[in-house]
């Protein structure tokens, strides 16, 4: 396992208390694996992103522990953490596309983060710069632009192809893809997967709201709900086959390309998440979950439901029970209909 | 019946870059919106798209050719005129969260409709009209009315929005990319609600880049490449039997949950090692591949960069290669300068920038390829 995320809590300093924005979060990663991290805005998959590489004043990892092939990240300790940055891990901002330092040259930019991290053969990466750029169809003049001569697109590229120069294990790609048009956005996600396939990253995170984009380039997809993990599985199965009440109603809330309003009359989710500052008890989707029953007050175990499928969802569980004590091989698959 | 017409309208912004030039953000546009439909603007960024709402909006005007509402030219009303036409005719925009002042509470954007087309109207009945249009949007009053912008959600401040818009005599609604902030849960809500709009009379311009959601609210669909019209009409054929390679191109890029892209890996890549200075700051050999569609190797610079031949052509280069061809237009969002009077005539090309993509202001012509259905000639 390249990575993997045990029990993390990661709360922010609020002036009433601590909200706690990412609650008892675990999963790991194989070598070469996309994750694809979905959720409403305000579910904390950002947050989760940002506590895996940059603890910022207002953020403080309350609990859990990281691990980075076989090493564990102090994230807690920003000195610490400082030379792993960019070597172990990177991120691509959120709004990456204004990330870019507006008085700086690209060149000028990519001569600065080599300097800080002290690598030597500056001429090599260069080179190695050089060829990405190629790759992906971008000129070496780029190099000798300001950020704003740049189209969204292309400082959308640039700022992948900086995050990943030094090789990172572990790359967080913070809504790469919102924000840029259909053809861009395919550019993107297969910059990405293009990338991983050469090895300029061993794993990727993906955080975005778009499950589409995430079914075209992650092999697995967590969904997070109010700062909880409500469901992870590969990809397929999250597509196919999603367990967790709302990773379906959310499947359902997208309009595939050919359905018409007067063919198929698509309906959201009622309600809104939960204000994390004062979270409900138990599990926090039962508010807006057509299916909640009592036990739902006590809070569900995130639990391996199938082998690689794990969901928090009591429902889903307690008839994942009866069909195992029914003499069913707890492997075998359950069929959506049945399953809620 | 309200109907509003395009006539043949042209955009052309000056572009900022050193090197000056013209962008044409619009190249003689022609359709019609008629009441009860909703049609679908679909175009990229730099496509012009939302310059044709905000000359619908009487934002921006034209360079060449004439809006028409009612069978009259929208230039040429006068500030009361224009007030009756904003009673008739209001957009929503893309980013609720800046659509709203911060410092004031969000029902503000009533009482401002109020106090311009509500002057005489009473409390009571102003509330009961204001509940009406909160209602037409399915928000409840208790919990939107009096809160802070922040205290709301992106689905609640753009539902507010469109509420606002109904509180008005309105037939016409731009609508700018309305949902593509809104979360997923949302985002349905806010189509559907357009869908009811439509049904109750409403017509409705629904730009956006997003052809699923298009397909799924519109009548009427409306391609727009480099300011021209490459594709138009009912949405069903188009995206049943698309014609022309652009908009080929645009649905093969829509990411869709139960089909995967077919991803192909890229060749190596060589790079000599004293590469740039070889290469030179240049921008030469950048004209070679302006003028096609998405289909064209995008390598650029000739020398140092060496992309193998099995990566050509494949899927892979080709969205990579129409992103190169975007980066080298320039923005005609960006750019608000002051207008130019430009001749319009034959093919004479504008370079946009100093980039060499070079579109002619003459935009290609549109031909029937069924009935309701009209295709541009490739470019």
């Amino acid at each position: 396992m390249s990575v993997s995320v045990q029990s993390l809590v990661v709360a922010y300093r609020g002036r009433r208390g601590d909200v706690t924005a990412v609650d008892d979060v675990s999963f790991s990663l194989a070598d070469g694996e996309i994750m694809g991290l979905a959720g409403e805005s305000g579910s904390g998959k950002s947050t989760l992103g940002n506590a895996l590489i940059y603890l910022d004043a207002r953020m403080r990892a309350a609990g859990g522990k990281v691990t980075v092939d076989g090493t564990e990240l102090p994230i807690s300790d920003t000195r610490a953490m400082r030379p792993l940055r960019m070597t172990r891990v990177s991120l691509v901002p959120q709004y990456a596309m204004s990330a870019l330092p507006p008085t700086r040259k690209i060149r000028k930019l990519i001569t600065d983060l080599l300097k800080s991290h002290h690598v030597h053969d500056r001429a090599e990466v260069m080179t190695e710069l050089r060829r990405r750029f190629a790759l992906i169809g971008l000129k070496d003049d780029v190099l000798d632009k300001y950020p704003f001569e740049l189209s969204g697109g292309m400082r959308q590229r640039v700022t992948i192809i900086l995050s990943t120069l030094l090789n990172p294990s572990l790359l967080i790609a913070d809504e790469v893809t919102s924000a840029l048009d259909v053809s861009t956005q395919r550019a993107v996600g297969e910059m990405l997967l293009e990338f991983r396939d050469r090895g300029y990253v061993k794993s990727v995170i993906a955080i975005t709201h778009d499950l589409a984009i995430l079914a075209q380039i992650a092999d697995s997809i967590a969904i997070m709900y109010a700062g909880r993990l409500a469901e992870r599985a590969s990809t397929e199965a999250i597509v196919n086959n999603p367990l967790h009440p709302y990773t379906q109603a959310l499947i359902a809330s997208l309009p595939a390309v050919g359905v018409r309003h007067d063919e198929v009359t698509l309906s959201g989710i009622p309600g809104r998440p939960p204000s994390l500052a004062n979270p409900p008890s138990g599990c926090r989707f039962r508010t807006r979950c057509a299916f909640a029953f009592d036990k739902c007050t006590q809070t569900p175990p995130f639990e391996e439901i199938k082998p690689g499928h794990h969901v928090a969802c009591w429902k889903v569980s307690a008839e994942n029970a009866v069909t195992a004590t029914a003499g069913h091989e707890q492997s075998a698959g359950l069929p959506l209909e049945e399953q809620v | 019946m309200t109907t509003v017409k395009l006539n043949e309208v042209s955009k052309l912004y000056a572009a900022t870059s050193r090197a000056g030039g013209l962008t044409p953000a619009l190249r003689k546009v022609s359709f019609e919106l008629a009441p009860g439909e909703v049609i679908s603007l679909i175009g990229e960024s730099g496509s012009g798209k939302t310059t044709l709402g905000k000359v619908l909006l009487r934002l921006v005007q034209p360079t060449s050719g004439s809006v028409t509402f009612d069978g009259k030219n929208i230039a040429s009303y006068s500030t009361k005129g224009l007030r009756d036409y904003y009673r008739q005719v209001q957009g929503v925009f893309q980013d609720p969260f800046s659509s709203y002042n911060p410092v004031y509470r969000a029902d503000r954007v009533f009482d401002l409709v109020r106090s311009v087309y509500f002057k005489g109207v009473n409390d009571r009945d102003w509330s009961a009209k204001l509940e009406q249009s909160l209602d037409a949007v399915a928000l409840n009053p208790a919990d939107v009315l009096g809160r802070y912008p922040h205290q709301l959600s992106g689905g609640q401040q753009q539902r507010l929005l469109i509420a606002r818009a109904l509180l008005l005599d309105v037939k016409v609604l731009i609508a700018d990319e309305i949902i593509s902030m809104l979360d997923a849960s949302t985002r349905v809500d806010v189509l559907n609600l357009l869908v009811n709009l439509k049904r109750q009379g409403l017509a409705i311009l629904f730009i956006t880049h997003d052809l699923s959601l298009g397909n799924y609210v519109s009548d009427r669909t409306v391609i727009l490449r480099h300011g021209a019209i490459v594709e138009m009409g009912e949405t069903v054929k188009i995206f049943g039997n698309p014609q022309h390679d652009y908009t080929k191109m645009l649905l093969s890029a829509v990411p869709e949950l139960h089909k995967k892209w077919q991803h192909t890996p890229l060749g190596p890549v060589t790079v000599s090692a004293n590469g740039y200075g070889a290469n030179g700051h240049g921008a030469n050999g950048q004209g070679a591949n302006g003028q096609g569609a998405g289909g064209h190797e995008a390598t650029g610079d000739g020398g140092a960069a060496e992309v193998a031949e099995d990566g050509a052509g494949t899927p892979v280069a080709t969205a990579l290669a129409h992103a190169s061809l975007l980066d080298e237009l320039t923005h005609a969002e960006r750019v608000v300068k002051r207008d130019f009077r430009a001749v319009f005539g034959g093919n004479r090309a504008v370079a946009s920038g100093r980039s060499q993509v070079a579109v002619a202001l003459e935009p290609p012509a549109l031909h029937e390829f069924e009935p309701g259905h009209l295709v541009a000639e490739p470019e």
